[in-house]
């Protein structure tokens, strides 16, 4: 309990690194209590219980989007890959294909990957001093 | 395509990769202020200003009967290094030659991770920008010449400062290059190395600064040193001929000190 979210020892991690897996585990949360909601939802008849569960969901909606957005800040390549796919009309798997081929085309994979926007994905260096 | 018309340049894929790579190698290793301050973004090249979050009083109002303010912001400010590569050097990057010529860049690099460390320790008043030394309240703590071995007094000073003045830490410590290179090649007696020394004192890091002079103690608790990037750094392409290629390097950017007494400057 408590550290599952790393699987390399933390002491070898960065803190960037130790941040953003946090953040994807607090992600994972978020999403997984949206699903519990909606079940609960589903089976509930009263409609007080019902409301309030409304709400609680709304909160979680409200969570997991930031939880992503920070992500996506944080990590050029992914976030030009959502740019593709989210909010967008039309075949999802379509997009998701374009996106990651276009992400690809512009930042290499193995060179550590520019993202389409040209920046070189420096960022917040904190945790990387000696 | 966005406003760095990369697509423009006469650079292959491969030679794109191999400039950022080479960029991004040289940019980290100096850009010291962002191992020990507050990053916010980067929020896009459309990104202008900075929010205070206050506001100054419009006096004159063109009906009667209304109260007018208007906000304040800190603009960012677009900083561009210019440099200039070889078409033949990177022509044989594109054969895999692996000692391709870019002292350019790498000068280029050197040069804006520099302002942006000046600018954040020493201040810019061209760009509205105050440094964290110089915003300090206290007197700076002088190091003396080539006094190294006097250095773990000096920083507990510094330490003990903050400490008063009711700063958390953990502490980092920005050296300028002449006081990095004595640290590191100084023992204390018994052969401990001076480094690790400073290290336990602070219990944060000591980072390399291009652009600092003497040294700054700084807070690593948030919140009191706050760098917001725009348009983070990135390569753009200017023009060419037939034997260069212009490029440059460019970031915007904005830096306020929200506590000044979470640092003490050491001068050399």
């Amino acid at each position: 309990m408590g550290f599952d979210q790393y699987h390399e020892p933390p002491d070898e991690l960065s803190a960037q690194t130790r941040t953003f897996a946090r953040m994807c585990a607090s992600l994972t949360e978020e999403a997984e209590a949206i699903g519990w909601y909606e079940q609960r939802i589903s089976v509930e008849a009263d409609e007080e219980a019902v409301a309030i569960m409304h709400d609680a969901q709304g909160e979680e909606f409200k969570h997991f989007a930031m939880d992503l957005e920070l992500l996506l800040r944080r990590t050029p390549k992914w976030r030009e890959i959502a740019k593709g796919v989210l909010f967008q009309d039309g075949d999802i798997v379509e997009h998701g294909e374009a996106a990651e081929a276009a992400a690809d085309s512009d930042a290499p994979a193995c060179t550590g990957g520019a993202p389409a926007s040209g920046s070189l994905g420096i960022g917040d260096l904190r945790g990387a001093g000696r | 395509m966005n406003h760095l018309l990369r697509g423009h340049a006469p650079i292959t894929d491969a030679g794109w990769a191999l400039l950022d790579d080479e960029a991004r190698e040289r940019l980290r290793s100096a850009l010291a202020a962002r191992k020990l301050v507050d990053f916010d973004g980067p929020k896009g090249w459309e990104h202008s200003a900075t929010n205070l979050g206050r506001t100054t009083a419009v006096k004159e109002t063109p009906i009667n009967g209304l109260r007018a303010a208007q906000r304040r912001v800190l603009a960012l400010v677009e900083v561009r290094a210019p440099f200039s590569v070889s078409r033949a050097e990177l022509a044989d990057g594109d054969r895999g030659a692996d000692d391709v010529d870019l002292d350019a860049l790498d000068e280029a690099a050197h040069r804006i991770a520099t302002v942006e460390n000046v600018a954040v320790f020493h201040g810019w008043p061209a760009a509205a920008i105050d440094g964290i030394a110089k915003a300090s309240p206290p007197p700076a703590i002088a190091l003396g010449d080539d006094h190294f071995e006097e250095y773990p007094r000096h920083v507990a000073k510094a330490q003990q400062l903050l400490l008063e003045a009711g700063v958390e830490g953990p502490y980092g410590l920005a050296l300028g290059p002449e006081e990095y290179t004595g640290v590191v090649e100084t023992a204390e007696h018994g052969g401990y190395p001076l480094l690790d020394h400073l290290r336990e004192i602070l219990g944060g890091p000591i980072v390399w600064a291009p652009g600092v002079r003497g040294a700054v103690l700084l807070s690593l608790r948030g919140g009191d040193f706050l760098f917001q990037s725009g348009q983070d750094l990135s390569i753009g392409y200017d023009h060419h001929d037939a034997d260069t290629v212009q490029l440059y390097l460019e970031e915007s950017f904005s830096f306020r000190v929200a506590t000044p007494e979470a640092a003490v400057a050491l001068r050399a």
